[in-house]
């Protein structure tokens, strides 16, 4: 009965962002379903899940680390493997670093990407590579460089707008809404804006309120801007290369616990869609459709289900604006059950379009209720356990599940 | 006030002495009108203030030819304006309507000293700096009808005029956004290394926008051939600019970057400023101008213009200062034109503005489809298909 906060802490600490050991940490390859047991058993007082709508149960599972998997100790050597591994925000470097050498156009600008190589690193070696002209290190006046990358994109060049927590971009709203989406339409074709804007959100470790922010329910509604979120240093460094050759313009939202983590990709070139979902699992009985870190939560979760015997199909659906219908249409028609995870508001959140729009679409082929688990309607908190039930947790996944395919 | 009226008269005597005593002869056995292009030089009538830089000379180069050319194109403006006057009172344009009567000095006279390479960005009220820039009359009464024949194809309206070609870059409705773009525009420039200059236009209301110090930080720190220029015609819609401003002195407002005030009633200064604006900023980087204008109408054509000022003052300026009489005087005065040639020209304006606006009306609006084109521009990826692949929702 007892809650063990310390498991939860342990959880917590463990988790996300900071140092990884690579021995430890293996995301699932795309193509590999191993199910692998879990570490340790943690019990929950459901009371502090109270913030869902879900009926109380009983203590469950919650592995201590929420994005890592531990994998067979076969794949540990990865020294036989094609490729290359590196971390998350290396793979978007690589990205960045590669569209820049191959078009001169492109150039990057945002507070401390120069000289200091970005506050997380994303950029980090760029400048001596690519002169100041091209890696610009601005002051804090989001919305005059954002205005300024849309601006210099509206010539014709190729800019990378780092904020350096989305939320700051806020401040940069005007430009973003009225200059950036809508400039395209309002010119009547004569302009096109290929400007990315890129930079980490979600709620963090502890970061406070105005430092979790969650961007992409904010500028959703703007018309003429298409929306990525990446999971994973595969397609973080495929996006990024899409979004930068895209005319259009593309706002990358990353997550800031995300940007340590390892994954091996291919040496050759690739560019992912900006517009299609990625299949992380497939399966039978119900699709989960998620994006971002709370992809993780979800695998996570879809461990503890498999053991109990259900079949879940996870979706990261990747683009948020605007939604691959196509991808997720032929998983509802083929469980007829949706959840939704994400990291958003509930209200107003991506899940919230999201729902409406399975619902509009594909209303006939659904058994029950679309369920969406979203973060609960609050600032984010400090305090680390007060910041865990703001957003959703494996174990309210499965709880979720259970639920649904009842 | 009545000293501008004696200087020039007293600088137009002074210039019979400079013209060039052949041309004086032949003057009077042939009048050149719009093909005489030997250089004239012509004193501005109001002096040049400047802050942290030396100011440029009083002494403007110009030919009869561009003189004509600046009556030519102001009566234009004028007339264009006027006639969408009366187009939005009878309902043919609606929403909002930014008239720029009383102004046209500022953009005829910036067009003369730069070329169509360089790039203009400018606020809600651009139609006659859209005109300058090339931009047609039919295009414009169009684009205010909400026909397909507008510049931006109906779908932007007054506020959204643009024309990339010409390097006319907006039209835009948000106050003081855009300086950032422009400033933005001035950075492609440098990157290119084109050689060429922006011009950010904002009024004296924009110019207590953050943004606008954001950018001119920015830009001075980049060195970046942006030119910012204050409009001042001394109301942000209702507001008087003592009310609005701690200090009105907007070219002062840089503090690190140099600013220049020019009377913006001047076509010829305006020349003058802008030439020297050029240079200055393809050089050392951003200068700002600002430019004393006037508006007669108000702010828009629901703001009768009139409770925030007096009538008086509106008839006041329109008697002293106004471009058009000042270069019809200069005309007159250098024996380059007749009266009766000026107003014949007025004429044939008139007939122009009225041709265009019944062009304009034959014009179709934008088929619905039109509605979802040009939201996206065809991007890296796939179309998006509306859910069982049959259907195209829209094409991205």
């Amino acid at each position: 009965m007892a809650v063990t906060f310390q498991g939860l802490g342990a959880a917590a600490a463990l988790s996300l962002s900071g140092s990884f050991d690579p021995n430890r940490l293996h995301l699932p390859c795309r193509r590999s379903l191993s199910v692998t047991r879990l570490s340790f058993v943690v019990r929950l007082e459901e009371r502090i899940v109270s913030g869902s709508n879900l009926p109380p149960r009983r203590a469950q599972q919650l592995v201590s680390k929420a994005v890592a998997t531990k994998a067979d100790a076969a794949s540990a050597s990865t020294a036989s493997k094609p490729g290359h591994e590196l971390l998350l925000f290396e793979a978007l470097r690589e990205g960045l670093e590669e569209e820049m050498d191959r078009d001169p156009q492109v150039c990057v600008m945002g507070e401390d990407v120069g000289h200091y190589g970005g506050s997380y690193k994303v950029t980090k070696g760029l400048a001596d590579k690519f002169g100041d002209l091209r890696v610009l290190d601005t002051p804090i006046a989001e919305n005059a460089f954002t205005g300024m990358g849309i601006g210099a994109a509206m010539t014709g060049l190729r800019p990378v707008v780092e904020g350096m927590n989305m939320g700051f971009l806020l401040l940069a709203f005007n430009q973003i809404s009225n200059n950036c989406g809508m400039l395209h339409y309002t010119s009547g074709g004569q302009f096109k804006i290929p400007i990315v804007i890129r930079g980490p959100g979600g709620v963090g470790r502890q970061l406070g309120a105005e430092h979790s922010q969650r961007l992409e329910s904010y500028f959703q509604s703007i018309p003429g801007i298409q929306m990525v979120a990446c999971s994973t240093p595969y397609n973080a460094k495929g996006l990024m290369k899409a979004a930068i050759r895209s005319e259009n313009p593309v706002i990358l939202f990353e997550h800031v616990l995300l940007y340590n983590l390892k994954e091996r990709i291919p040496d050759e070139e690739y560019v992912l869609n900006l517009e299609e979902a990625e299949m992380v699992r497939p399966g039978e009985h119900i699709t989960i459709l998620t994006y971002s870190r709370m992809r993780y939560h979800v695998m996570q979760a879809a461990k503890t289900l498999v053991n109990k015997g259900y079949d879940p199909e996870v979706i990261d659906i990747r683009s948020l604006k605007p939604f691959d219908l196509y991808t997720i249409g032929n998983s509802v028609k083929k469980t007829h059950r949706v959840l939704i995870v994400e990291e958003c508001m509930r209200t107003g959140g991506i899940g919230a379009s999201l729902t409406a729009a399975i619902t509009e679409n594909f209303h006939d082929y659904l058994d029950a209720p679309i369920m969406c688990l979203s973060s609960q309607d609050v600032p984010t908190p400090y305090a680390g356990t007060l910041e865990n039930w703001t957003v959703v947790q494996p174990a309210q996944i499965v709880t979720a599940v259970e639920q649904l395919c009842q | 006030m009545t000293m501008d009226l004696s200087r020039l008269t007293s600088s137009s005597r002074r210039l019979h002495l400079l013209v060039n005593p052949f041309a004086a002869a032949a003057a009077h056995s042939r009048r050149p009108i719009s093909t005489d292009t030997s250089p004239i030089t012509v004193e501005t009538s109001a002096p040049f203030t400047a802050h942290n830089c030396d100011e440029p000379s009083r002494s403007v180069e110009t030919t009869p030819q561009e003189l004509v050319s600046f009556f030519r194109d102001m009566a234009l403006m004028r007339r264009m304006e006027i006639a969408a006057d009366s187009l939005y009172k009878g309902k043919m344009i609606r929403g909002f309507c930014h008239l720029y009567d009383g102004q046209e000095a500022v953009a005829v006279g910036m067009e003369a000293g730069i070329t169509k390479k360089d790039c203009i960005i400018t606020a809600y009220r651009d139609h006659c700096t859209f005109l300058g820039r090339g931009g047609t009359l039919l295009e414009v009464f169009a684009e205010l009808m909400g026909r397909q024949g507008g510049c931006s194809k109906g779908k932007g309206g007054s506020m959204h005029f643009y024309k990339k070609e010409s390097g006319f870059y907006g039209g835009h409705g948000i106050v003081g956004a855009q300086v950032p773009l422009g400033c933005g525009l001035a950075f492609a420039q440098k990157y290119l290394k084109d050689e060429t200059v922006t011009f950010a236009l904002y009024g004296d209301g924009a110019a207590n926008q953050g943004q606008l110090f954001e950018a001119l930080n920015i830009s001075c720190l980049w060195q970046l051939p942006a030119i910012l220029v204050c409009e001042n015609n001394h109301y942000g819609m209702g507001t008087a600019e003592w009310r609005a401003a701690k200090s009105p002195a907007y070219y002062k407002r840089g503090d690190y970057a140099p600013g220049l005030k020019v009377d913006g009633m001047d076509a010829l200064a305006v020349k003058q400023a802008c030439k020297f604006a050029k240079e200055y900023a393809l050089k050392n980087g951003p200068i700002i101008l600002e430019m004393d204008t006037y508006r007669y109408h108000g702010h828009s054509m629901s703001d009768p213009g009139s409770t925030y000022r007096t009538r008086d003052e509106i008839t006041g300026v329109r008697q002293v200062r106004d471009p058009i009489e000042r270069i019809r005087k200069l005309l007159l005065g250098l024996d380059l034109a007749s009266e009766k040639e000026l107003k014949d020209m007025e004429k044939e304006v008139r007939k122009e503005v009225d041709e265009a606006i019944s062009q304009a009306k034959e014009s179709q609006l934008p088929d619905p489809s039109e509605l979802f084109t040009n939201v996206y521009s065809k991007g890296y990826g796939v179309e998006a298909y509306g859910p069982d692949r049959k259907e195209v929702r829209s094409v991205l």
